[in-house]
C-alpha cells in the first residue's frame, strides 16, 4: 500500500511540474503540498489524468502565527485505484485562492464554508455568499483568535417582540485550561515566576 | 417542443419559502424555490439554522470530551458518527482495537444503519402520503433503542465507542437478545414491503423521480447509497475494510437507474445485510477485553480504582487532562448509513484536538438539490429530499 503511494506520489510530481512543493507520505495517507496558484491546474489534472473522480472534503486550518496563515485542505478520492490523496496549500487573509467549482460543482458549499467560517476567499467563486453563519453575521468563527463564546448573544425582547441581539454577557469568564506543564516550558508567566529570576537579595 | 420553450421565463417566476419550519423539511431547512407555474426552475438551500461551531468546540474540549459532539451530528444513527472519531484518534496514537471490540463496534455500527434506513424509509412513504409505515418502522427502531440503552444507559446519546474500543462490555443477555431480535427483523422488512414495493402511489411518486447520472454524482461528490444507487459498486466497508468488515460476509446492493425508487430499493437491501452482519457477529463474538488495555489512554475499571494506586491516578489525569495526542493530521472515514462520514483530524501534541473538520454526507447531497429538482414539480421536492436522506445535525454542525 505505503509502495503504492509512493509509486502515485511520484506519478502526480512528474505530471505536474512546478506546481508541486513536496508530497509526503505517513500513516498510510499521501500528502501532496501545491502553490496555491496553481490550483485549478493541479486539480484539474488530478481528476481528468489521473483519475481522482470525487472531491471528498475541502477544510481550512488556521495557524495564526504563520506568515501565510491558513491551510486549505482538499481530500479527493478515487474509485478506480481505491486511493486517497490530500492536497494542501497555503494562503493569508487577503491572498484569494482560485476556486475549483469548475473542476468540480461540489466545491461549491464547501468552498463556501471555508469562507464563512476562516475568511479565505476563493477567487472566481460564482456564488461566495456566507453559509452556516446567520444572516448578517460578522466575523469568522473559527479563526483561532475568535473567542468561543462569540461576540452576541441572541434574545427575545418582550417589548420590541422580537428577537435582538446584543453583546455577550458572561456570568463567569470563559475558562479555558490548558494542562502545560511549568516544568516542560509553558510559553507564559505564572504569578510568582517573576520570583525565580529576581536576583537574590543579599 | 424547443429548448427554448422549456427556459423558464425570469420574469414570470414565484419566489416561496419552502421551510424553515414545514414538516416534510426534515429539520430546519430553508428552501427558497423559484418556480415557473408548478414547475421548479431553481432550489436555493439555506442552511446553518441549527449551526452549534460543534468543530470549534471540539478544539476546546479534550478527545474524550469531544467524542459526545459525534452523537449529536447525525442523532438518528449517533454511533457511527462516533466511530469515525474513535477511528482517527487511534490511527495517530497508533492504539489498536482489541477483537471483543472491534466486533461489538461493528455489531452497534450495523444497528445504527439499520435505525438510519429505518426512519429514512418510513418518512419518505409519508413524505408521499402514507402513514403506515413509520408506525411500522419506528416500532422496530424503538427496539434498537432499547439494545442502545442497555449497552451505554443512553437510548441515543450514547457516547459509547471510545478511543481503543467501547466504554463498557455488554451486559448478560444482551447479544441473546439481539439475535432473537434479528429473527423476527426480515420478516417486518417483508412487512414494509409488502406496503411499499408495490404500492401504485409509492411508485408515482418515486419512480423516475430525482434521477442522477453516474457523472453527475461523482462530480457532486455522493457518496454511499446516492453513488451507489447509480450503479457504482463502491462501499468503504468492502473497499477500504476497517475494523472486522473483512472477516464477514455481506453483500453490496446497487441500483440502476439512479431514482428515488431504485434508492428505496437499495436501503431495505441494506437492512437486510445489516441483519446478517448483526448475526455473523454474535455468532462470531470473541471472548476477551473490549477495550485496549493500555492504561495510559483507556481509563480503569471502578473495581481496580478501589484497590490500586496507580489505576485512581490514572483515572484522574485521564478525566482531567485526557491523553495527548502525537502531533500530525489524519483523515478517517466510515460507511455511515447515509454515506461517506470522515473527520479530518490535526493534532499539535496536547490533549485537545487541534483541528477537527468533520465531513458530513448529507451536506454534499444537499448541495445538489438544485440539480437534482430543477424541471421537477413543487410536490416532487419533498419527495426527492426524502429520498437523499438528510439529518439537520451534520448538515449544520
Amino acid at each position: 500500500m505505503a509502495q503504492d503511494l509512493n509509486q502515485l506520489a511520484e506519478e502526480i510530481r512528474a505530471a505536474l511540474p512546478g506546481a508541486v512543493r513536496g508530497t509526503s507520505v505517513l500513516r498510510g495517507e499521501l500528502t501532496v503540498d501545491i502553490e496555491a496558484d496553481e490550483v485549478v491546474r493541479v486539480m484539474k489534472s488530478l481528476r481528468e489524468q489521473l483519475q481522482f473522480q470525487i472531491l471528498t472534503d475541502i477544510a481550512g486550518v488556521d495557524w495564526p502565527k504563520r506568515e501565510k496563515r491558513f491551510d486549505v485542505v482538499y481530500h479527493l478520492l478515487s474509485l478506480n485505484r481505491n486511493a486517497r490523496v490530500r492536497v494542501k496549500l497555503q494562503t493569508d487573509e487577503n491572498t484569494p485562492v482560485p476556486s475549483i467549482t469548475g473542476v468540480w460543482p461540489a466545491a461549491n458549499w464547501l468552498e463556501r464554508e471555508a469562507f464563512d467560517m476562516f475568511g479565505i476567499v476563493f477567487s472566481d467563486h460564482p456564488d461566495l455568499r456566507r453559509i452556516l453563519t446567520d444572516y448578517g453575521f460578522s466575523g469568522h468563527p473559527f479563526r483561532k483568535d475568535f473567542p468561543l463564546t462569540g461576540y452576541v448573544e441572541l434574545r427575545y425582547d418582550d417589548e420590541l417582540k422580537r428577537v435582538v441581539y446584543q453583546p455577550v454577557e458572561l456570568v463567569q469568564e470563559f475558562r479555558d485550561f490548558d494542562f502545560m506543564s511549568p516544568w516542560e516550558g509553558a510559553p507564559y508567566i505564572i504569578p510568582g515566576d517573576e520570583k525565580a529570576t529576581k536576583e537574590p537579595s543579599k | 417542443m424547443s429548448d427554448a420553450a422549456l427556459q423558464p421565463d425570469e420574469g414570470n417566476l414565484t419566489k416561496i419559502n419552502f421551510g424553515p419550519q414545514h414538516p416534510a423539511a426534515h429539520g430546519v431547512l430553508r428552501l427558497v424555490l423559484d418556480l415557473d407555474g408548478e414547475v421548479v426552475a431553481r432550489v436555493d438551500p439555506h442552511i446553518g439554522l441549527l449551526h452549534r461551531g460543534t468543530e470549534k468546540l471540539i478544539e476546546h474540549k479534550t478527545y474524550m470530551q469531544a467524542n459526545g459532539y459525534f452523537d449529536r451530528l447525525d442523532y438518528v444513527a449517533p454511533m457511527n458518527q462516533e466511530h469515525a472519531f474513535c477511528l482517527a484518534i487511534e490511527k495517530l496514537l497508533g492504539l489498536d482495537v482489541p477483537p471483543r471490540g472491534q466486533y461489538i463496534r461493528v455489531l452497534y455500527c450495523e444497528i445504527g444503519r439499520l435505525l438510519n434506513h429505518l426512519l429514512q424509509v418510513t418518512t419518505q412513504a409519508m413524505d408521499v402520503g402514507a402513514l403506515t409505515p413509520p408506525l411500522w418502522g419506528f416500532e422496530e427502531r424503538e427496539k434498537l433503542m432499547g439494545f442502545y440503552e442497555r449497552a451505554s444507559g443512553a437510548r441515543m446519546h450514547a457516547n459509547y465507542f471510545r478511543a481503543g474500543g467501547v466504554h463498557q462490555d455488554l451486559p448478560p443477555g444482551l447479544l441473546e437478545d439481539i439475535y432473537k431480535f434479528t429473527d423476527h427483523f426480515p420478516k417486518v422488512l417483508d412487512d414494509i414491503d409488502d406496503l411499499l414495493l408495490e404500492n401504485r402511489i409509492f411508485k408515482q411518486r418515486n419512480v423516475d423521480i430525482g434521477k442522477v447520472t453516474r457523472a453527475d454524482a461523482e462530480a457532486y461528490g455522493f457518496s454511499g447509497v446516492m453513488l451507489r444507487s447509480v450503479g457504482v459498486a463502491w462501499d468503504l466497508r468492502r473497499a477500504q475494510p476497517y475494523e472486522c468488515y473483512s472477516d464477514l460476509e455481506f453483500q453490496i446492493p446497487v441500483g440502476k437507474n439512479g431514482d428515488n425508487y431504485d434508492r428505496y430499493l437499495i436501503r431495505m437491501e441494506e437492512m437486510r445485510q445489516a441483519n446478517k452482519i448483526m448475526r455473523q457477529c454474535i455468532e462470531k463474538m470473541p471472548s476477551g477485553p473490549s477495550v485496549s488495555t493500555n492504561n495510559k489512554i483507556v481509563p480503569p475499571r471502578r473495581g481496580e480504582m478501589k484497590r490500586s494506586m496507580e489505576a485512581l491516578i490514572h483515572h484522574f489525569k485521564l478525566y482531567t487532562e485526557g491523553y495527548h495526542v502525537p502531533a500530525g493530521e489524519t483523515y478517517a472515514a466510515v460507511e455511515a448509513p447515509k454515506g461517506e462520514f470522515g473527520v479530518y483530524l490535526v493534532s499539535d501534541g496536547s490533549n485537545k484536538p487541534y483541528r477537527c473538520k468533520i465531513r458530513a454526507p448529507s451536506f454534499m447531497h444537499l448541495q445538489a438539490m438544485d440539480y437534482m429538482c430543477r424541471g421537477h414539480m413543487l410536490a416532487d421536492v419533498s419527495a426527492i429530499l426524502g429520498s437523499i436522506d438528510i439529518v439537520f445535525g451534520e448538515v449544520d454542525r
